[in-house]
């Protein structure tokens, strides 16, 4: 098999690839969304403690 | 019960979902580079569908999920509203987004693979409304997450959309039975009459196996993002960050 007749896939490269980028594409964002989150809420938890120590 | 309590307190579950993530996550690569190795390379050519049919190795993994998921949303959400447990409604409305984007991928690889099979994008045929009412099910549960302000009551009324909407699932199931629908039947689970060789159901497996250790990496780091949020009064969560910085 050579690399052009796997892009290929029979005629159906874009549907099949479509589909890969795609899934590729969903489990790519539901790991970078909790990985943003984190820091985010570490960035607030540490002002929300900071805030807390003043007003103590 | 106490067992219950100490393994569900917001702070030993914080720690040991940790612990385990990053096994998780190197599981779940594991896993799909295997599972993608032997769909993309490996797999014959299916006589019938061509190339075409290696869109199932997204697709019904992806399909699977979307159930899977549903499944452990409303069973949480039903745990946390009998028992009353924080830690169950963290992981209820942590499933929902995901369980959203796989459903997702099952409509769209389905369409994807429908256009040059059946020659149409979308049929309104039972198993692909059903999968849809799904995903408007899902939409649904977050946007009512949004519309309440408390967690907590916001965790219970979800719970309850989540029960409501679980009949659906044995009708995305038992829909290519009961129906006499565009999609065909299971190919994987029939006893006594193999229908798929063992060189497609192996990669198809393997992925399965990969997205559900995938989700629940994802879940568990969400959960910890939660944790962190929800108990960010304690000292624990104040000690954890004083030591981290």
């Amino acid at each position: 098999m050579n690399w052009s007749e796997f892009i290929h896939m029979g005629g159906y490269g874009f549907y099949v690839w479509s589909s890969y980028g795609l899934a590729l594409l969903v489990l790519l964002l539901n790991l970078y969304l909790p990985l943003r989150r984190r820091k985010t809420v570490r960035r607030l938890l540490h002002e929300f403690l900071r805030l807390k120590e003043q007003t103590r | 019960m106490q067992y219950m309590h100490k393994y569900a307190s917001p702070k030993f579950f914080y720690t040991l979902a940790g612990q385990l993530t990053p096994w998780m996550a190197a599981l779940t690569a594991l896993l799909l580079v295997a599972g993608l190795y032997l769909g993309l390379f490996v797999a014959p050519v299916d006589y019938q569908q061509g190339e075409s049919y290696r869109i199932m190795f997204i697709h019904v993994p992806a399909a699977w999920m979307s159930m899977f998921i549903y499944v452990c949303m409303a069973g949480a959400g039903a745990i946390a509203l009998v028992w009353n447990v924080k830690l169950f409604e963290m992981f209820a409305s942590n499933c929902a987004p995901v369980g959203a984007s796989f459903t997702f991928l099952a409509l769209v690889t389905g369409s994807l693979w429908g256009k040059p099979m059946w020659g149409a994008w979308w049929a309104w045929d039972a198993r692909l409304t059903s999968e849809l009412i799904l995903f408007f099910l899902y939409i649904g549960y977050m946007a009512l997450e949004a519309s309440i302000d408390d967690p907590r009551r916001a965790a219970r009324a979800c719970a309850i959309l989540a029960l409501v909407g679980v009949v659906n699932i044995p009708v995305i199931h038992f829909s290519v039975e009961w129906w006499n629908t565009l999609h065909q039947p299971a190919s994987v689970g029939k006893v006594g009459t193999p229908s798929i060789h063992p060189s497609m159901l192996a990669p198809l497996l393997l992925m399965s196996l990969g997205f559900t250790l995938y989700f629940f990496t994802v879940a568990l780091m969400r959960m910890r993002n939660e944790i962190l949020e929800r108990e960010r009064h304690t000292t624990w969560v104040a000690q954890l960050l004083e030591s981290k910085s």
